[in-house]
């Protein structure tokens, strides 16, 4: 069957896998968990399964590409052989180079890169497996990483991927609908300052369309930025953020 | 009364004109949070004690280090940070320093662990170092414990509290640096011991009754 002919949601707007149109597939964070690396985050979102780690800041090297006034952050997305269905070579490829530079480019809007002058700043991103939206997951993980490491941060970073299957508008497009759906927008966010560090689309949409998946998008990513907050209080705090009062002492 | 905030990057401190101090940026009216950590809105400020970070240096810090080069002016050493320290010979040997007359190897070697102070830092060069003043130099002997440099405050206590508590305990000698390195000296049992405590101060770090904890650790005397 073509792209575009597969039925991708029934007459009652249930989806493949049962999610309605606006429905985000289950999502779990946690913070902290590969100790070699000064920070690090592990998300499932669906089927996918990824690993971030962040290291530095550190000497750049070769030392040609040392920036006088600021931190390079680099990034690297990379798929493991085994997160596909055929076995993916393990060199880069086109697609991924390409997400390691948006990647790149959505979090550094939100790195204070220039607390940390002549230094570099290493996120990695492997996905162990794969489903559609793994960009978005990966950010969404990689900005836990950072605030993990203790690099400066003026927001987090998180992202959420909307579309079109069949002609309508949907949330969070598993690998199925990405593949045989009409197009694909993952949206990158910086909820505080309300900042858009990702935005890229595939397929056509209508103006509307465009309208209501982009603000779906976003929508959407500030109820995934609730389970960033609440994994990060989980490691740090241990559960819910609290406030305190507490009685002044005299130094 | 102070107001104390568990906090993340992008969390709104507090409204309103305030002296604000580190990791903390200016929005507008807001103070917003750089950094995982500890916030602090008192009357005279606000403050906010990271819980989890890299080390940077700041002038007139007190850091352990590790002398990794000797060149022909001075000694380049590892202070735990993405930047080296360096230490200017004419620091060490006076303003008749030399190269062709004095040897830099006879006063530290590569590997030698060395106190020192940090005497400058900007932004454009590398922080340099100084052993100016009474304690610094070489470290002969001890055993080195790394600790996450935002948890140092906490093991010194207030006023010295707690690392007062480990070395009458147990006899040994702890050294810390502002850059998170720590060394023991002293007898093997002693050093063993205090090694333990500062292990426990550094997972329980979170812990208001931190004293009661150490105090645990080290065994009634």
């Amino acid at each position: 069957m073509a792209k575009g002919e597969t039925k991708l949601i029934d007459e009652k707007g249930n989806r493949r896998d049962g999610r309605k149109w606006d429905q985000l597939r289950p999502i779990k964070l946690q913070v902290g968990l590969v100790k070699n690396a000064d920070g690090s985050a592990y998300i499932e979102w669906g089927k996918n399964k990824i690993m971030a780690a962040v290291y530095g800041p550190k000497e750049v090297h070769p030392k040609h590409q040392v920036l006088a006034d600021r931190a390079l952050l680099r990034c690297r997305y990379h798929m493991a052989p085994f997160s596909v269905d055929e076995r993916k070579n393990p060199a880069p490829s086109r697609r991924e180079i390409e997400i390691s530079k948006v990647m790149r480019e959505a979090l550094e809007p939100a790195v204070v890169v220039g607390d940390y002058p002549r230094t570099a700043i290493e996120v990695w991103v492997e996905v162990l497996q794969s489903d559609g939206g793994s960009r978005v997951a990966g950010i969404t993980a990689a900005s836990l990483a950072l605030a993990d490491a203790g690099i400066n941060m003026r927001d987090l970073v998180v992202g959420c991927s909307c579309g079109m299957i069949n002609g309508q508008v949907v949330a969070d497009l598993d690998d199925t609908e990405d593949k045989e759906g009409d197009g694909d927008m993952p949206v990158a966010i910086l909820p505080n300052l309300g900042l858009v560090s990702l935005l890229q689309v595939d397929g056509v949409y209508s103006r509307e369309k465009f309208q209501k998946a982009f603000e779906l998008a976003i929508q959407k990513g500030k109820e995934v930025y609730g389970m960033q907050r609440e994994a990060l209080n989980a490691r740090f705090f241990g559960g819910e953020a609290k406030v305190t009062q507490v009685e002044e002492v005299a130094e | 009364m102070i107001e104390r905030r568990q906090v993340i990057p992008g969390d709104v401190i507090a409204k309103g004109n305030y002296r604000y101090g580190s990791y903390i940026e200016k929005r507008g009216e807001e103070y917003v949070a750089l950094r995982v950590g500890l916030a602090e809105v008192g009357r005279d400020g606000i403050k906010l004690n990271p819980l989890t970070g890299p080390y940077l240096p700041r002038a007139d810090d007190e850091v352990i280090g590790k002398v990794v080069d000797v060149n022909g002016f001075g000694w380049v050493v590892d202070i735990n940070s993405c930047f080296d320290g360096f230490l200017p010979a004419s620091f060490v040997f006076g303003r008749e320093f030399s190269p062709s007359t004095h040897d830099l190897s006879s006063k530290f070697k590569v590997g030698d662990i060395i106190g020192t102070r940090i005497e400058s830092f900007e932004r454009s060069r590398d922080p340099q170092l100084s052993i100016r003043g009474q304690g610094y130099g070489k470290i002969d002997s001890g055993e080195i414990v790394k600790i996450s440099p935002t948890k140092v405050p906490r093991l010194i206590g207030k006023r010295g509290a707690i690392i007062n508590l480990i070395s009458e305990r147990t006899g040994a000698e702890v050294k810390v640096g502002q850059n998170g390195v720590v060394v023991v000296s002293g007898t093997p049992e002693g050093i063993t011991k205090a090694v333990k405590a500062i292990r426990t101060v550094e997972e329980e770090a979170h812990a208001a009754d931190l004293t009661t904890k150490v105090e645990g650790v080290l065994g009634g005397e």
